[in-house]
């Protein structure tokens, strides 16, 4: 089903991890996903997998959700891994050979290095959704934006157009499971057929979809016209982000983690 | 301002969507609502009744005509906010009036759109939520709410602007039965605090509850009473295309038999005490 | 008459094994007879969306069975798609489900589904614009042009036209005026007697309810509460109270009449009825000044 996607979705707590400031988890997230690509060596990403472990705990995010949002990527990885597999070339004996195909030691360590470096990539980013309410990180990404502003960039209008994505997700969700069962009703096949066919069965999926989502959007502009919505100017926040105590602790904490993993880059 | 001044007042207003055809949404309607009051407005689809809502929240502007909230004309523009902070408004979808993924954070959004002091905010916030009985949900998603949750949502939005005037939009169109009660008693708490109610409705029942219903007609106000005047006239609200709720169907089947009830017999209650001291 | 659905211990889960597991239905059993008009109400939440879901496979139950026309969907070597066309299901707003460029191939969209003859299209198109009042003219409009009852009517004549031996409407009424909403049930009715086709009307309007259904399913926290002719269901208005729902005003002022300790009858839901009521106790009241009962025609039949 529609609703079974668990990429970006949040987990409410209390954890520390709940609780530190949106800005320092995003750019903490952003750091780790550099450090993972710059120390692609065993300990290196050994050590990334122990923080990510050590952080779920924190969190008290039970690692099998880990495994649910990796479910619709796991074809990708294994794909690149087969790819590794047999086009990296190593020294001495292949260890496999088929035909023209050859696997060498070389190809099976990168091609698990790889594979576990998307593990560990999802799971970090995961974790960044599941422990922060979308709108606390859409706040964080137009504080963190707020020196462009100077630039002329929208930072504002950026932010409130991903505060109504984020909202109407599942509601249009609902509702193109709700005109899926409609169409569906009256026999439309959906699930099987060739390709042109099933191009051809999204239409009546699609066009309902559509008018809705442009009546909802009306309506929506309406409404936020009437709460008097005028653009970001002279805007005041009910929350305000601040940067405490905890988050100092939290950002040496981070820091110390990743250049630890930096340090193993030293050792290769 | 001026305390004089009606809640809500449209002179000659006229309205038409098209301006190259001759049909008006709204054509020549004049009206006061006073202060406190609580009117319910009445019509079939397309009757223009929405056109007129929309007038009173400056969403619409007459093509000829004045509207004026508390004096003000909807016109002037350097006013338009305080308008539409004293005449607040909502609509019939509550899913499409609520922007925040938070039910506080949408709550929030008029006063963040005000300019209110983050400091005052919250009291606001907690105030219309709680005047709105949805305190309770205040972290939730208003997605995982029902819908008269939501509704209640969309008011407590506009209620934390403290205006002068609710104008609901046939708000309890899309609700079920439980979800109607609901957002009904939270309008007769609003009224009781003192906030004019305009309500537009298909719900025979709720514009029972109202001091004064309006039924509108292409356009036009073609009836005006208290519920009790407008609901002894079934065969003209027929002609509307309109219902009297059922008290007043069985009051005119016993008429019709020879057994007449008083006029004023409307609502359930009435009408069982009318019939009370008939049979007892 | 014969068993046109028949449900046996259903049993539906929402999200088993997840921290949200909802019980949506828990041992219903009933059947409902071929050419029966039936209503289903129950507060929101109740099971009954879900219920009907079943009725044409797209809920597949967790366990239990549901028979239609004698037959398990879900059983091996049965289309499901073939008890689409069975039970024909009219979903909550379904205008928000028109797709089609004119109003008539929207109508079409089912029976083409079904692959039938382009004549047999054609001729169930105009029947079924036909039962739901749209004139000719406007078949070969945009449905989009059209008014929102127009357009509910459409989409209700796009499932007609299937021609299912059920006909399933969730809130048919919905949002709509009060005339929008009396011109809709009344043609639905109409068209229940016509064609003899099995009606089941999902409503939270007690009232309509009562004008319209023969036999009448209470849902109540994932189970059937009651199931019963209409006269029986609401003879039995205060157990509905009890379950939170309400009955018709009509209902409501009998049981007033009654609590203020009048000697009265409380099973009226009609109008009619409670005129006749109304007068029976008036007559006993006051020989000298009896009225004639005979334009109240009793219970509806």
């Amino acid at each position: 089903m529609l609703r079974d996607i668990t990429i970006g979705q949040h987990f409410p707590g209390h954890s520390v991890l709940h609780r530190c400031d949106p800005r320092l988890k995003l750019v903490g997230v952003i750091a780790y996903i550099i450090v993972l690509f710059l120390a692609s060596n065993p300990l290196g990403i050994t050590l990334s997998l122990g923080m990510l472990v050590l952080l779920y705990g924190v969190a008290r995010i039970p690692l099998r959700l880990i495994l649910k949002s990796l479910k619709p990527i796991v074809p990708i990885i294994l794909f690149t891994a087969v790819l590794n597999l047999f086009f990296i070339s190593g020294e001495g004996e292949p260890l496999v050979q088929i035909w023209v195909l050859r696997i060498y030691r070389e190809g099976v360590n990168y091609a698990v290095l790889m594979a576990t470096r998307v593990v560990a990539l999802i799971a970090g980013t995961s974790l960044l959704t599941y422990t922060t309410s979308p709108i606390v990180l859409t706040d964080a990404i137009e504080s963190l934006l707020r020196p462009l502003q100077k630039l002329h960039f929208p930072v504002h209008e950026l932010a409130m157009m991903m505060t109504i994505a984020l909202r109407f997700i599942p509601t249009l969700i609902d509702e193109t499971e709700k005109i899926m069962n409609a169409q569906k009703a009256r026999g439309a096949k959906l699930d099987n057929g060739k390709f042109t066919e099933r191009i051809q069965a999204l239409i009546p999926i699609l066009i309902p979809l559509f008018i809705s989502a442009f009546r909802r959007a009306d309506e929506l502009a309406m409404a936020m016209e009437c709460r008097c919505y005028h653009g970001g100017e002279g805007r005041t926040r009910l929350k305000v982000l601040r940067f405490g105590k905890l988050d100092v602790l939290c950002t040496l904490a981070l820091v110390a983690m990743l250049a630890a993993i930096l340090a193993t880059k030293l050792l290769f | 301002m001026e305390q004089k001044s009606p809640m809500l007042q449209a002179r000659d207003l006229r309205f038409r969507y098209d301006p190259e055809r001759p049909d008006y949404a709204v054509d020549g309607v004049s009206l006061e609502v006073a202060r406190g009051e609580f009117v319910a407005v009445l019509g079939a689809n397309g009757c223009g009744k929405s056109t007129l809502a929309k007038h009173f929240n400056a969403i619409l502007l007459p093509e000829s005509g004045t509207v004026l909230v508390e004096g003000i004309d909807t016109r002037s523009e350097e006013h338009l906010y305080d308008i539409r902070q004293k005449a607040g408004m909502v609509f019939q979808n509550p899913d499409n009036q609520i922007v925040a993924t938070i039910v506080e954070e949408d709550v929030a959004f008029a006063l963040e759109n005000l300019g209110v002091p983050t400091s005052e905010m919250r009291a606001r916030v907690d105030e219309a939520m709680q005047l709105t009985g949805i305190y309770e949900y205040r972290e939730k998603a208003p997605h995982k709410l029902s819908g008269g949750q939501k509704q209640r949502v969309a008011i407590a939005g506009v209620i934390a602007m403290r205006p002068d005037c609710l104008i609901l939009d046939e708000a309890t169109a899309m609700l079920d039965p439980r979800g109607r009660r609901a957002v009904m008693d939270t309008i007769r708490r609003l009224r009781e605090s003192g906030i004019t109610i305009v309500s537009i409705t298909h719900y025979m029942e709720e514009a029972a509850q109202a001091d004064r219903v309006l039924v509108m007609s292409h356009g036009r106000v073609v009836m005006e009473g208290t519920p009790e005047q407008v609901f002894s006239q079934t065969e003209t609200l027929k002609g509307y295309h309109l219902d009297v709720p059922q008290a007043a169907e069985l009051r005119d089947a016993l008429a019709a038999a020879g057994l007449p009830l008083p006029e004023e017999v409307i609502t359930p209650e009435a009408c069982a005490r009318a019939l009370y001291e008939l049979l007892r | 008459m014969s068993e046109i659905i028949r449900c046996e211990h259903l049993r539906y889960v929402y999200n088993p094994g997840l921290p949200d597991e909802t019980v949506a239905l828990n041992d219903v059993n009933f059947s409902i007879q071929e050419g029966d008009f039936v209503g289903i109400i129950g507060s929101t939440g109740s099971g009954k969306s879900t219920l009907i879901g079943h009725f044409n496979g797209l809920n597949r139950p967790t366990s239990g069975r549901i028979l239609i026309d004698g037959r398990d969907m879900w059983s091996e070597g049965e289309d499901l798609r073939s008890f689409r066309f069975l039970v024909g299901l009219v979903f909550q707003y379904p205008e928000y489900q028109l797709f089609e460029e004119t109003c008539a191939r929207d109508i079409a969209f089912g029976p083409r589904n079904m692959g039938l003859e382009e004549a047999e299209i054609q001729r169930r198109v105009r029947e079924a614009a036909d039962f739901v009042g749209l004139a000719p003219e406007l078949l070969e409009r945009s449905p989009f042009e059209l008014s929102g009852g127009q357009k509910r009517r459409v989409a209700i004549a796009g499932v007609m036209a299937m021609e299912p031996r059920i006909l399933v409407l969730d809130e048919p009424a919905a949002g709509l005026d009060p005339e929008g909403r009396d011109t809709i049930l009344n043609q639905i009715r109409a068209y229940h007697k016509k064609t003899g086709v099995t009606v089941v009307l999902v409503s939270h309007s007690m009232e309509d309810i009562a004008k319209y259904a023969d036999k009448v399913l209470v849902m109540h926290r994932a189970g059937v509460a009651m199931y019963d002719t209409v006269e029986n269901i609401f003879a039995r208005a205060p157990e509905l109270l009890d379950l939170g729902l309400s009955v018709p005003q009509v209902t409501q002022i009998f049981l007033r009449l009654k609590q203020m300790g009048l000697d009265i009858p409380t099973d009226v839901y009609t109008m009619p009825y409670a005129v006749k009521t109304v007068l029976k106790a008036w007559n006993a009241r006051h020989p000298d000044r009896a009225l004639p009962l005979e334009r109240g025609d009793g219970h509806a039949s």
